[in-house]
């Protein structure tokens, strides 16, 4: 650490970590989910936005599926967000 | 499954262990630190044998500084080119130590799962301890290094990308493993590398909490970022045996503690400079 350094770090520490760590909670439990998702479930979201695709104009981020597992049951949950109507 | 227990020239039967050290991102530490742990088991008194999995990068033989007597590998041993004689390296330290070197070809199929595992059952019918050194990675290289493991020290950096993998590499631990398939758990460590206290201290890089909080895996160690692991690597002695570094010291610990001991952890504070170190940029 230079004389110059000195001075410009105390004036501006900075607090990087901080941000750094929130991202990777976030990003950490995101791919956790993913990881306990059954490998069938993104050939499933791509059938399911191909027949919805046939009756109205999607676009693939319109489409979210999840499975969720509690305790005895799984519940697959589909949430389509269909466009507005004209 | 069977163990194949033995007893030690002191009497004491325990089981042949397997330790991976793994850690997702490329360059953090591993052979450094599978260098350091394997070293360090030996001079407590176990037989112990570090594999080199990274295939066609074989580095670990210049790091514990046995790369001139390398004659066969492991790939040559798999194939029944050479025998477990013939291909282990003694350790010019230690009596109680050997390595295994990678093999240096570019067939990334070289190493196969039966192969691995039929050396590994012959290792362990010698060996207290085996410590694999995993490639970086989680491609084929890196999955047989962890796949027969019943321990793991996920070796991360207190940095993002680092600690993501680390997070991958503990996925995969928990479902494709040898012991995730037979629904046993193989024994996680947390191995922070490359730590600075003055940049955490200041806010500038991820503290030992931090990556504690986000992985919640047991910590094993902290070894601070330290000049003694250049300077060991240089001459090809394991870190650990400079009693004097701080790096050096704090495998040392982690060591212990692989064994089972309770250690207060070392070298988390920065060293208080002096202002006038602090003016002059002194180290
Ligand atoms: N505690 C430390 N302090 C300073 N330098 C370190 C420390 N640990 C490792 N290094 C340095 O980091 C570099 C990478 O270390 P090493 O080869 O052990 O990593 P690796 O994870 O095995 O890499 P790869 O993924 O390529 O196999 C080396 O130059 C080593 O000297
Ligand atoms: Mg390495």
């Amino acid at each position: 650490m230079s004389l110059f350094d000195y001075f410009r770090d105390r004036k501006k520490p900075a607090k990087t970590a901080s941000v750094a760590k929130e991202r990777l909670q976030i990003i950490v439990a995101h791919e956790r989910g993913q990881r306990s998702q059954p490998d069938y479930l993104p050939q499933l979201q791509q059938e399911i936005i191909d027949v919805i695709s046939k009756y109205v104009q999607i676009d693939r981020d319109q489409v979210h599926v999840a499975l969720d597992n509690q305790n005895d049951c799984s519940i697959l949950e589909l949430n389509v967000t269909l466009p507005e109507r004209p | 499954m069977f163990f194949f227990t033995h007893s030690r020239s002191d009497g004491k039967v325990i089981l042949a262990k397997i330790i991976v050290i793994t850690s997702g991102k490329g360059g953090v530490g591993k052979t450094t630190t599978s260098a350091a742990i394997g070293t360090g088991l030996a001079l407590r008194g176990f037989k112990t044998v570090i594999v080199d999995f990274d295939v066609g990068l074989r580095n670990l033989d210049l790091i514990m500084g046995c790369e001139r007597r390398v004659v066969y590998d492991f790939v040559n041993l798999i194939n029944g080119d050479s025998n477990l004689n013939q291909t282990l390296i003694k350790d010019k330290r230690s009596d109680n130590l050997y390595i295994l070197p990678a093999s240096q070809t570019r067939d990334k199929d070289a190493l196969t799962q039966e192969g691995v595992e039929k050396v590994l059952e012959e290792l362990k019918q010698t060996f207290d301890y085996i410590v694999c050194d995993s490639p970086a990675g989680i491609e084929k290289g890196a999955h047989l290094a962890m796949y027969f493991a019943d321990e793991a020290v996920v070796v991360t950096n207190p940095e993002v990308s680092s600690v993501r993998d680390s997070d991958r590499i503990l996925g995969l631990l928990s479902s494709k493993s040898r012991r995730a398939e037979s629904g046993e758990r193989i024994k996680e460590h947390l191995l922070l590398t490359r730590y600075n206290p003055a940049r955490a201290e200041l806010g500038e890089m991820l503290t030992v909490s931090d990556v504690e909080d986000i992985l919640s895996i047991p910590l094993l160690g902290v070894i601070p970022e330290s000049q003694a692991v250049l300077k060991a690597s240089n001459q090809g002695v394991p870190v650990i045996m400079d009693e004097i570094s701080d790096a050096g010291q704090a495998y040392g610990d982690a060591v212990d503690r692989l064994l089972g001991e309770t250690k207060p952890h070392r070298f988390l504070e920065a060293q208080k400079k002096s202002l006038l170190q602090r003016l002059f940029g002194g180290r």
